[in-house]
């Protein structure tokens, strides 16, 4: 039996819905101050605080740290506000193990600042943009997180 | 008026922030568990996901620099920097090893501090440190 259905077991408008509010997130950036919100340079911004490093002091990061963080703020009030309204007032916390989502952390940080974005930065604001570098980004990105996936699956991990 | 203006920029980032964090925590991105459902492919829901706020953003990123000569608070519309090069593609590789094995990417480890997910402190944290080590041994700005 293959049906549309059995690819989405859980349902799919709120999938569907979420993206369209993700995306008229960063519409609403983009059309109040041109700003193109990919996430991950979040995290070498909030470095210019913390480090000398001439690279984090960089008016490259300086300058976009401010907004970023509003980004930031704003991104967790939204996923609050969710909760109180239609989330029922119920919160989620993981099972994953602590040492996955830090050891998975540090890659996923690492790669995605070398790469020059993550999946918003490449997989939204790229792809929104047509760019095939960010295209090909997401292809190999989604590869290695699946094979990675099963691999720790096939283990036990998950 | 140029304080007003930056003013104006920081509370736009904080609505966008919100409507993007809402979209994740409604699409449970917030959830590792959801992440790891679909790249194991029991559960295509990512698809529509990305699907969804790509083209809602490729509609209003093609449009808005036609009918607006510039964004309500900012001088120029920006667009995403992306290089077809080696460092983009390993990278990329290096951040799906990651995603894969705790099912957490930069935006939802954020935005899942909202939803009461506090183990997500620590992927926040391994984010920071990632970039950090990336800075150090490889950052550069050109």
């Amino acid at each position: 039996m293959h049906s549309i259905a059995q690819w989405f077991p859980q349902g799919w408008r709120h999938f569907l819905l979420g993206g369209i509010s993700i995306g008229l997130g960063v519409s609403v950036l983009f059309a109040l101050t041109g700003l193109i919100g990919g996430v991950s340079t979040t995290y070498s911004a909030l470095w210019s605080w913390l480090s000398r490093h001439s690279f984090f002091r960089h008016v490259n990061l300086v300058s976009k740290r401010g907004w970023l963080m509003m980004y930031s703020l704003g991104m967790i009030a939204g996923a609050a506000v969710f909760t109180f309204t239609l989330g029922h007032s119920q919160g989620f916390i993981t099972r994953v193990p602590l040492w996955q989502l830090f050891v998975g952390g540090i890659l996923a940080g690492f790669g995605a600042r070398m790469g020059g974005g993550c999946t918003s930065g490449h997989g939204i604001c790229g792809v929104g943009s047509g760019q095939v570098p960010s295209i090909l980004a997401v292809v190999v990105f989604l590869a290695t997180a699946i094979l990675t996936a099963h691999l720790v699956h096939a283990l036990g991990g998950f | 008026m140029r304080a007003t203006a930056s003013r104006a920029v920081l509370l736009s980032a904080l609505l966008a922030g919100g409507l993007f964090g809402f979209g994740l925590a409604l699409a449970t991105m917030v959830k590792p568990e959801s992440i790891v459902q679909f790249l194991l492919l029991n559960n295509m829901g990512l698809l529509l996901v990305l699907g969804g706020a790509a083209g809602v953003t490729a509609i209003t990123y093609a449009l808005l620099p036609r009918v607006m000569k510039r964004p309500v608070f900012g001088p120029v519309f920006h667009r995403h920097p992306s290089r077809l090069n080696a460092a983009t593609l390993t990278g990329a590789a290096i951040f799906g090893v990651g995603w894969g094995l705790s099912g957490v990417c930069p935006g939802p480890a954020i935005a899942g501090l909202g939803v009461g997910n506090w183990p997500l402190i620590l992927s926040v944290a391994g984010i920071l440190a990632g970039a950090g080590l990336h800075g150090r041994l490889f950052g550069r700005h050109d």
